[in-house]
Parts: structure tokens; C-alpha cells; sequence
């Protein structure tokens, strides 16, 4: 009895012991920025969002190894406090309130996917913590008039724009007959939508209009009026679902299209499901290795993707390029400011211009990144049937002419 | 709305020959669930989720270079022994009881098996390519991918293979002597425990089955299980319990059905649909019922 009641006292020791020291976690402790962030590990979003922390973790080390960062002539160093979301808003909210107001966090960075970042942006906006992401592109948080929201990333809408633009340049300046296929879910709409500017714009026809489900696993019906109506361009935006799904049956059906566009074919690894079927594809893409933006800590792409490789054994999707670059504007805007004082750093973010390895940043007063273009690539396959992922838009930094139209399946 | 596939007779044609091969896979996992729900009287919430556990056996031969089509034959002895293991696990405590305890019970498996798939397998949506290739008929105007006439081969193969041995084996005998009458069954010296267990372990392997062909005609997702389970479910009312033909019938007509519904209400709306012709089966199911008892009255 005794002996129960020692261990009893014991426990609720350590445990009040264990609460007092988390309640002490301040944004800066010492020599290290807490920075706090609600992350998809585990669930629908998992393997998203450990390219994510990847990213995020490969640039705190770097940065850290580096000098760390600079304030009021003492160098801090960064560190991330990393909660499961579950893939679930509703639980990345309740994270997100943890962390501010149980762990005293006072700097965010973004989770993964646009509808993650959309529960978490109204928490962060009620107390005034800055956040920066780099995993929502859905066009909607940038209209909302958040002040402490920053996507180091462009909007959604401008995902597949350079592919009508294209098309439309190739058909000598005159509009192009559009097929389109959107899921139903915030960032694909807000791509579609990008479609509808750039249609009205270019004085192009939107023939078909499909919206394609979240279960989505057959869109056969979508192929086949197209192969009835022959479009010029074919546009599917529906995550990794969509594209390995529509390369699928395109092939199987033998649709023949002039032009195919789509997102999210590089975390699908289109060409290695599909091999050659999944050749002349061309994929909307925030960052490619071979750009040549450049910065003091990755250098460049090519730098980055050898580095990041060595440390976690994959070719660095987009998704983790961007988280790295999230933290790199924190460090410039903490030393800009000069302060941890929240309303200065975030006007100091407010204020970026610069380049990184991942691309130019600077931000339009709702958030988003207007100095980075979208880039376009196509995939391309050897006789031998390996096949690379090469950049032909926009033309600065083409690796490869685009091959258009697409030969018929007949002819392959 | 759009009416495209009328005035098309072409995209009518290739819309029932697509909704045919689709509702006889359909009409597959609707048979494994029409038999343990037959025999057991347990709706098995989590049928779509060991379809998908299937498709990723199949999927894991195709990644060590083996062809997934092998899968088939593959699926369904893991499954079965799956199926007998989650029987003696959990189903063998709920079979007894009311048809809530039952649906909540394998609602629980179901959610499990997603978030174990999910873990042990990734969030990734993958799928098996078979290389088989495309049929082209009425010159070219209708294309029909092989893959999907093969699922469909396998699964009426199957179907025949257990409508034989249920008639034949003594299992099969002893299956349909407990489904009629349980009691009487274990009177006359059926282990009707050793029924239950076989009878679910067939339910998964031909979950094992569809799922294999679904990994080689579609995608697999370690959250795409509930649909399966829907359709199957869906298929097993309007047919009724113990009446095969009839569930191999309202799988073809659910695959019309939604072919069509897809062209004519959009993509978007193609499980809508089905959940809307549930409903009102449901609704119809009822008011007949309602009408047959003012009649004894």
C-alpha cells in the first residue's frame, strides 16, 4: 500500500513537473526559434506529408550547420515541433490551437494539402501567429484577406495555365478546343478555374466539362466523349488518382489526344507505373532540379536534389523543394526584423524579395508568391523505355522541345 | 445533364458492355456477401476492404516482377485464411447476436483494415498493369480494354467453380444445411462453428478474387474500400439472399446503371446514383411490404 502510494506521488511529480516545462515552451528558448507544425504522417496525405517534413527537417539542418540565424547580434537556431494530423482538418485545427496556446508556439509552418492549410490559416489568423507554408495552393486562401498567411508557393489557378497558353501559341495564336476533367475538391477547382481565365482569354472553347468524383477510379466515360469529340487538348487535375487513372485508360483505349495536360504526375511517378505509356504527358510543376534559381545554403536544384537524395535515398519531389525554401524565408524575414516580435516579422515576410534554390519569392498582399512562374514538363522516354521528366515551358528554361501533337497510339 | 450517350448510339453500346463487365465483378463480391450474410446473417461492412486487401496482394506480385494476373489465384488462399482468421478473431463473438452488434462490429474491422493498409502499405493510390492490351469492335467505334473482359472471365470462372462445390462437397452441403436451419443443422452433427469459420474465409478469398482484378482494371487505395461494399450490398438486396442468378443480373444492371448515370449526370454523381437507387429500392421495398400487411389485416 505503501509502497503503491510512493509510486502514485511519484508519477504525478513527473507529471507536473512534465506540464509546467511544456507551458514554458516559448517561441525562442535559449539559442533556438520554436517553430511548431501540424503535419500529415499518417492517413490519406501520409507520404505527401513526409516529403514535407523532409523538406522541412533537411533545411532547419542546413541552416543550422550553417551560422543558424541572426538576431539582434545573437545566432538562434531553428527547431520544429511536429503533431500528426491525421490527414484530418478538423484534428489539424485542434493541433494547431495546441500548439499556439499549450506549447507557446509563435511562428507556424504550413501542413500539407490546400485543405489542411484552410482549418489551420483562421487559428494561426486569431492569434496573430505568422505562418509560412508551402503546401496550399488553393486559390481560396489567398482571397480571405489573411495578414499572417505566406505560400511560398504560386496559387492553384495557374497550375495549368501555361499549358492552354501553349497550346494556343502552337495553333497559331488561334483558341483551341478544351476536354477537361476536375475532381471535386478545393485545389482542383481552383486549377479548373485557372482553365476557365485562361479559355476566356485566349478565345479557347471548353467542350467538355467533367467533374470527376473522389473515389475516382474510371473515367472511361470522360475518354470516350472524347475520343468522340477529338478536343485539342485534354486537361485532367485530379491528385495522384487522377493521373495514374487517366494515363491508364488513355492508353488502354488508345485516345488519341494532341495535347495532355495534367498535375501532380511527379509525386505519381507516372513513368514508372506506367513506363511508356505515360509518354508525352506533359505535367504542371512548381519546381524542376534543373532551374537555375540559386542561394547561399542549397546553391541550386541540381545541389539540392544530389543532397537531399544522399540523406533520404528519393528524388526530391516538388513538395519537399518547397517546404525547404518555407524555411529560408522564415531565417531572412527573423533577420530582416530584427525581432521576434510578431507583428514585425511579419511585416518583415511581408516585405520579401528573394531568391532561393526553389525559385523567387516575394509576396502579393494576400499571400501567395507572384515571382515564381509555374514550369511545365513533359515526360519523355528513351528507346529503351527509361523515361525523365525534361522542362519545355516556359522557354528560359527548357531542357527539351515539346513534342507536339502527340503521335497517334497507331503510330507508336 | 447531358445526353451525349443517346445521341451516340456507338457510346450506348460501349456504355453496356462496360457496365456489363463492370456489374459481373460487382456480382462477384455481392455473391461473397449474399452467402456469409445468407449463412450467417452478418452484413460485412469491411467486404470492400478485403477487396482492396486482395488487389495489394496482387499488386505486391506485380512489383517483384511477377504477373499480377497469378494474383488470382494467389488472393484468394491468403485471403481465405485472412477471412478464417478474422472470423475466430472477432466475428465468432457477434454471429449470435442482433444484426446491429454484427454491422458495428465489422464497421470497426473495416476502419482498422484501412488505417493498417494505409500504414503498411502507404497512402499512395497504386495500380498492376497486365499488358493485355485492347479489343476494338464495330470498327474501333467501341474499345474495350482486355483487362476488363478478363476480370469478367475470372469471375463468372469462380462463380461457377463455387456454385459446383456447394452442391457438390460436403462442406458445400453442410454451408447450405446451416444457412437453412442452424439448429437443425448442428442436431443432425454439422460443426456449424467450422461452417461459419469456412463459410467467411470464401467470402474473403473471392473478395481476394475481385480485388486482384480490380488492382489489373482500376486503382487500389488503401480508402477506396467502402464503394465495394455499397454496390455489393446494394446487389445482395435487390437480388435477395440465396438467389444466384439474381445477383448475378442486378450486378450487371448496377453496372448499366452507373455507366449511364456517369454519362448522363456526370462522373461526379456515378455513386451518388448508386446510393440514390438504394434508397429507393429501400423505399420500395417497404411500401410493398406495408401494402401485403393492410392486406392480412
Amino acid at each position: 500500500m505503501k509502497l503503491n502510494k510512493v509510486i502514485l506521488s511519484f508519477i504525478s511529480a513527473v507529471a507536473i513537473l512534465f506540464s509546467t516545462s511544456v507551458v514554458s515552451f516559448a517561441k525562442v528558448v535559449g539559442d533556438k526559434i520554436i517553430l511548431g507544425s501540424a503535419i500529415s504522417l499518417t492517413g490519406k496525405y501520409s507520404s505527401n506529408g513526409v516529403h514535407t517534413q523532409n523538406g522541412y527537417n533537411m533545411a532547419v539542418d542546413r541552416i543550422n550547420s550553417m551560422g543558424g540565424v541572426k538576431v539582434g547580434g545573437k545566432t538562434y537556431k531553428f527547431e520544429i515541433i511536429y503533431y500528426d494530423d491525421e490527414s484530418n482538418p478538423k484534428r489539424a485545427a485542434q493541433l494547431a490551437e495546441r500548439l499556439i496556446s499549450q506549447d507557446g508556439v509563435e511562428f507556424m509552418l504550413g501542413p500539407y494539402s490546400s485543405g489542411l492549410t484552410k482549418a489551420i490559416a483562421p487559428v494561426t489568423e486569431k492569434y496573430g501567429v505568422p505562418m509560412v507554408e508551402a503546401n496550399g495552393a488553393s486559390r481560396s486562401l489567398f482571397t480571405k484577406g489573411y495578414k499572417y498567411l505566406f505560400a511560398v508557393l504560386a496559387p492553384a489557378n495557374l497550375y495549368l495555365d501555361v499549358a492552354i497558353r501553349t497550346a494556343v501559341e502552337l495553333n497559331g495564336g488561334k483558341g483551341v478546343r478544351i476536354a477537361q476533367a476536375f475532381e471535386q475538391d478545393a485545389f482542383s477547382q481552383d486549377v479548373r478555374l485557372g482553365i476557365l481565365d485562361a479559355a476566356k482569354e485566349t478565345g479557347s472553347e471548353i467542350i467538355i466539362d467533367d467533374k470527376l468524383p473522389k473515389e475516382l477510379n474510371d473515367m472511361a466515360a470522360t475518354l470516350v466523349k472524347v475520343k468522340q469529340m477529338k478536343p485539342d487538348v485534354l486537361v485532367v487535375s485530379g491528385h495522384t488518382k487522377g493521373a495514374l487513372t487517366a494515363i491508364r485508360q488513355i492508353a488502354e483505349m488508345k485516345v488519341d489526344v494532341p495535347m495532355l495536360a495534367m498535375t501532380h504526375c511527379d509525386a505519381a511517378k507516372l513513368s514508372k507505373q506506367h513506363g511508356k505509356n505515360s509518354q508525352y504527358a506533359l505535367c504542371a510543376s512548381q519546381w524542376h532540379k534543373t532551374l537555375t534559381y540559386k542561394d547561399d545554403f542549397f546553391k541550386d536544384g541540381m545541389t539540392y536534389a544530389a543532397d537531399f537524395t544522399k540523406e533520404f535515398g528519393y528524388d526530391p519531389p516538388y513538395q519537399a523543394a518547397e517546404s525547404s525554401a518555407a524555411l529560408l524565408v522564415f531565417k531572412d524575414a527573423f533577420e530582416r526584423a530584427n525581432s521576434f516580435d510578431q507583428k514585425k516579422v511579419r511585416d518583415a515576410l511581408a516585405a520579401t524579395n528573394m531568391q532561393t534554390f526553389y525559385g523567387n519569392i516575394k509576396f502579393a498582399p494576400g499571400g501567395q508568391n507572384v515571382d515564381k512562374p509555374m514550369v511545365l514538363f513533359q515526360v519523355m522516354c528513351d528507346s529503351a523505355g527509361k523515361c525523365e521528366n525534361k522542362v519545355v515551358a516556359p522557354l528560359k528554361w527548357a531542357s527539351a522541345k515539346l513534342i507536339h501533337p502527340v503521335p497517334k497510339w497507331s503510330e507508336r | 445533364m447531358d445526353f451525349m450517350v443517346f445521341q451516340y448510339p456507338m457510346i450506348s453500346v460501349q456504355a453496356c458492355l462496360d457496365g456489363i463487365l463492370l456489374g459481373i465483378l460487382f456480382a462477384l463480391i455481392a455473391y461473397g456477401m449474399a452467402l456469409q450474410w445468407g449463412v450467417m446473417n452478418i452484413i460485412n461492412i469491411a467486404q470492400g476492404d478485403l477487396v482492396i486487401l486482395g488487389g495489394y496482394i496482387a499488386y505486391f506480385m506485380y512489383l517483384y516482377g511477377i504477373h499480377p494476373a497469378w494474383g488470382v489465384i494467389v488472393a484468394p488462399f491468403i485471403m481465405y485464411f485472412v477471412g478464417v482468421g478474422l472470423y475466430k478473431l472477432v466475428i465468432n463473438k457477434v454471429v449470435d447476436r442482433d444484426l446491429f452488434i454484427s454491422i458495428l462490429a465489422t464497421f470497426g474491422i473495416s476502419i482498422l483494415f484501412m488505417q493498417l493498409m494505409n500504414f503498411a502499405f502507404g497512402a499512395d493510390v497504386v495500380l498492376a498493369n497486365s499488358g493485355y492490351g485492347t479489343t476494338f469492335l464495330f470498327d474501333s467505334a467501341v474499345v474495350l480494354p482486355n483487362s476488363k473482359i478478363f476480370s469478367a472471365f475470372i469471375s463468372i470462372l469462380f462463380a461457377i467453380c463455387l456454385v459446383i462445390y456447394m452442391k457438390k462437397s460436403k462442406l458445400g452441403r453442410a454451408i447450405r444445411a446451416t444457412a437453412q436451419n442452424a439448429r437443425a443443422a448442428k442436431i443432425l452433427g454439422v460443426d456449424t462453428e467450422k461452417v461459419y469459420a469456412a463459410t467467411f474465409g470464401i467470402n474473403a478469398a473471392l473478395c481476394g478474387v475481385a480485388g486482384a482484378l480490380i488492382s489489373i482494371t482500376f486503382t487500389i487505395h488503401p480508402y477506396m474500400g467502402l464503394p465495394y461494399t455499397i454496390r455489393s450490398f446494394m446487389i445482395v438486396i435487390v437480388a435477395g439472399l440465396g438467389n444466384l442468378p439474381g445477383v448475378a443480373l442486378s450486378g450487371m444492371g448496377l453496372g448499366v446503371f452507373e455507366e449511364f448515370a456517369d454519362y448522363i449526370l456526370g462522373t461526379e454523381f456515378r455513386i451518388g446514383a448508386v446510393f440514390l437507387l438504394l434508397v429507393l429500392i429501400l423505399v420500395y421495398r417497404r411500401f410493398k411490404l406495408s401494402r401485403k400487411r393492410e392486406y392480412l389485416k
